[in-house]
């Protein structure tokens, strides 16, 4: 009886080109260059300069004020940049959504992306020299809105533009004017690109690098930039802690987000998260 | 006129090239349950959105109320919309989407005299307590009592349908517009709906204005209806008056089943078809008048074959049970018939039929020949629509004639290239021994066209007339000094006839045609 039911149960185990089989690639890239990284990060956290295992690296960040003073920057320079591109980007994602040729036109947003970030930074400075302008935190928020502009204005644009019609001739026939229209559908409707948007745009911008030291002339000295001097400077303890810092910061961003996403009323419209 | 609530007048809507409606008039009575009834894509939709506001029409006017709302916007209508997919806000529960309404809706709250000592009229806004109360009246006669705090995509259709109204009716709009309400939700569903929806009307005493494309929904639940095709009003007359007397074949075609016959009216109350001479209750006709003749498969009685009342014998061709009837294809002669009966009939026997002559609904033949104002070519060449046809006529080109067809000599191609000119297929109407097709060239004139096949309808086909066939006679030039007319102008002039019948019946109520006197509200029979 076993028998049989085993041969019965052979020609299973051989190999078929099921659907999984075509994630074991992706599968072997994530533990490659996500998972392993990331394993190699904690250990590192927890080793000094001889490799023995310690704590003392918490110890350094947490009572090293300065490094305290620059994740505090970071997180502002963060908050003002989301804010500047949301304030610029929802007007301008809602326009370009109205209009027949929208999509052809966010082209022309997006296609400063496809310029290297490092070659179109070293650009603005030249031209923030050029025209005498002091570089500094104005000049970095600058660039900063300059670069994650598009992030904001692509999720934004998507959810807006996948906004039944339907909704807004309802709220009409209701009594609604355009104002009103706009507030009470069209904003609630949005929310999910709005959060898409801001994490889009936050959680690059607190861990950027280059952008705040080339636009500032070294003045401002961001996290991103941090970790990546703690690094050169052969501090892997340090600089892993504070990987592992950057990395809370965008887990907890993310959750925050997330909760706010699912209390305004879920999978209204496309989003891209 | 000023119990009308709602008056359409000559109001077309174009879309680029197509008329999406054509020079619709139409008037709605105060409190009346009026459906605009056709197949997809005829303007019935257009023309509840226009009411609404959500289109402007490009010319006509909409009055409402004796004031002309015409380019007044959406917001400002007194008419509330129960949209074909509900558009409940999903970000709203169904408390919130209720209220949506009520929320901005500015009322009346006393006068006070101004520095200048006018009088000027105060508004506020609704209170909590009274929003709520209105909102729980509505969702009470939705039958939705503790629903309010849900969310509206926890709903079934059935359910977010009530909310629909619910948010639509607690507005109290003097108009309420539902464009086909009930097309989402199943049959038992729909049935029911449509009761509550019948006993709401009765209950709010307000005006309703339905947009369906089912036949039996539309007789089921209006006071009028509103059958169009094609952007263009074809009847406008009760449930009743449609069914038993439809305007023209496309109505009765559309509207339950029909057997539609070619004949011929012999003289009054007397009119061939199928070899047969019967007896009928229609006056008015030419003597000898190429008629269509509209039989209900339920009119039609089967009795045995040797029945003294038999008028006319038929072979059974099939008898399919239909629950509570028997469904009997029978052929008499060269015409297939159906009939509706309790018995059920052996396939092959010979039956004989009756028809009392009050069931035998006659119409006028919406044209009995194509006819088509153009010019010649060449010698021997007309122009019909962009194509140059063959015929057997020496006048010189430029000369204006008049070409008629027949509709058995036009012949349809399947391939469109096999064909002088490309036309499409519009509808294609059986005639008991053969098709009659209406195909539209691409400048809009209607061949009529008798095929053996029924033409897929939006088909595109070919068009081909043997030059024999092709009948030309010279024409006159109204005014000598105008120009010739292009082949571009044709459509104009050749618009079929009880289209624009149909469409002129506001203002022509003294047109005789078929279409018309339905149009003036239903009642006139002229045929009889």
């Amino acid at each position: 009886m076993t028998s049989a039911a085993a041969t019965l149960q052979k020609p299973k185990r051989r190999f078929k080109l099921t659907k999984r089989v075509f994630s074991y690639p992706y599968v072997l890239f994530m533990l490659l260059f996500v998972v392993i990284p990331l394993v190699m990060i904690l250990v590192n956290a927890f080793l000094d300069a001889d490799n023995n295992l310690t704590l003392s690296n918490f110890a350094d960040f947490f009572t090293d004020k300065s490094s305290l003073i620059i994740l505090a920057n970071s997180l502002l320079v963060g908050v003002i940049t989301t804010a500047i591109c949301l304030i610029i980007g929802y007007p301008l994602a809602y326009i370009l959504s109205k209009m027949p040729s929208g999509r052809v036109l966010v082209l022309f947003y997006v296609l400063p992306m496809w310029v290297n970030f490092l070659i179109r930074t070293l650009a603005t400075k030249a031209i923030f020299i050029a025209i005498d302008v002091p570089l500094g935190m104005g000049t970095v928020i600058f660039g900063m809105v300059y670069n994650y502009l598009p992030f904001m204005i692509l999720p934004l644009h998507t959810t807006l533009s996948s906004i039944d019609r339907s909704y807004i001739e309802a709220a009409q026939d209701l009594g609604a004017d355009s104002s009103t229209v706009f507030l009470k559908t069209v904003l609630p409707l949005s929310v999910s690109g709005i959060i898409s948007g801001i994490t889009m745009v936050f959680i690059p911008t607190i861990s950027t690098f280059a952008i705040s030291q080339l636009l500032s002339n070294g003045k401002i000295f961001l996290f991103g930039d941090s970790i990546q001097m703690k690094f050169e400077q052969g501090l892997y303890g340090v600089g892993s802690i504070m990987s592992l810092v950057m990395l809370a910061f965008v887990l907890i961003s993310n959750f925050i987000i997330n909760r706010a996403s699912r209390k305004s009323g879920l999978s209204i419209g496309r989003s891209l998260w | 006129m000023s119990d009308n609530i709602i008056e359409i007048r000559n109001v077309t809507k174009t879309y680029g090239a197509k008329d999406a409606v054509k020079n619709a008039s139409l008037n709605i009575k105060r409190g009346e349950f009026v459906t605009l009834l056709g197949p997809s894509g005829c303007g019935k939709t257009t023309t509840l959105r226009m009411i609404a506001g959500f289109e402007m029409p490009t010319s006509g006017q909409i009055i409402f109320d004796g004031e002309d709302i015409t380019t007044l916007p959406p917001h400002l209508r007194r008419v509330n919309t129960v949209f074909q997919k509900y558009a409940l806000f999903p970000h709203l529960n169904v408390f919130n989407n209720i209220a949506f309404g009520l929320k901005m809706k500015l009322i009346p709250n006393g006068t006070k005299r101004n520095r200048k000592g006018e009088e000027v009229q105060l508004y506020r806004k609704y209170t909590k307590a009274e929003i709520k109360a209105k909102v729980d009246a509505a969702l009470k006669m939705v039958d939705l009592e503790d629903y309010g705090h849900r969310g509206v995509s926890s709903l079934s259709g059935g359910q977010q349908q009530r909310v629909a109204i619910a948010r639509a009716i607690v507005n109290e709009p003097e108009v309420l517009l539902l464009d086909e309400p009930l097309g989402a939700l199943d049959l038992k569903m729909r049935k029911d709906m449509q009761l509550e929806l019948m006993d709401m009307h009765r209950r709010l005493g307000i005006t309703f204005v339905y947009v369906t494309h089912d036949q039996e929904e539309a007789l089921t639940m209006s006071d009028k209806i509103v059958v169009m095709r094609d952007g263009v009003i074809q009847q406008i007359a009760t449930p009743e008056m449609v069914y038993d007397e439809p305007a023209n074949a496309f109505v009765a075609d559309f509207i339950g089943e029909s057997n539609i016959l070619s004949g011929v009216m012999l003289e009054d109350c007397k009119v061939e078809f199928a070899d047969t001479v019967f007896e009928c209750v229609d006056k008015g006709f030419k003597r000898n008048e190429p008629i269509d003749v509209i039989i209900r498969p339920e009119d039609l009685k089967i009795k045995s074959a040797e029945d003294p009342m038999t008028i006319l014998t038929a072979k059974v061709v099939s008898s399919v049970f239909k629950g509570d009837h028997y469904q009997v294809t029978l052929m008499a002669g060269e015409n297939e018939l159906i009939a509706h009966d309790t018995a059920t009939y052996e396939e092959g026997s010979t039956v004989g039929l009756y028809i009392k002559p009050f069931d035998l609904h006659i119409m006028h033949k919406s044209r009995i020949i194509n006819e088509i104002d153009t010019e010649m070519a060449d010698e021997n060449v007309v122009w019909i629509s962009d194509g140059k046809f063959e015929c057997n006529c020496p006048f010189e080109a430029g000369t204006p004639v008049k070409v008629q067809v027949d509709f058995d000599d036009v012949e349809i191609t399947d391939d469109e290239e096999d064909g002088i000119i490309g036309a499409t297929v519009v509808s294609s109407i059986y005639k008991g021994s053969y098709y009659q097709c209406i195909v539209r060239t691409d400048d809009y004139y209607d061949f009529f066209v008798d095929t053996d096949d029924d033409w897929l309808k939006g088909d595109r086909v070919g068009i081909r007339i043997a030059p024999e066939k092709i009948i030309v006679e010279r024409r006159e030039v109204a005014d000598e000094g105008a120009p010739a007319e292009t082949p571009a102008a044709v459509p104009d002039q050749t618009l079929d006839e009880s289209e624009r019948a149909a469409a002129n019946a506001a203002d022509a109520p003294e047109n005789t045609d078929t279409a018309s006197e339905k149009a003036d509200d239903a009642t006139g029979e002229v045929e009889k």
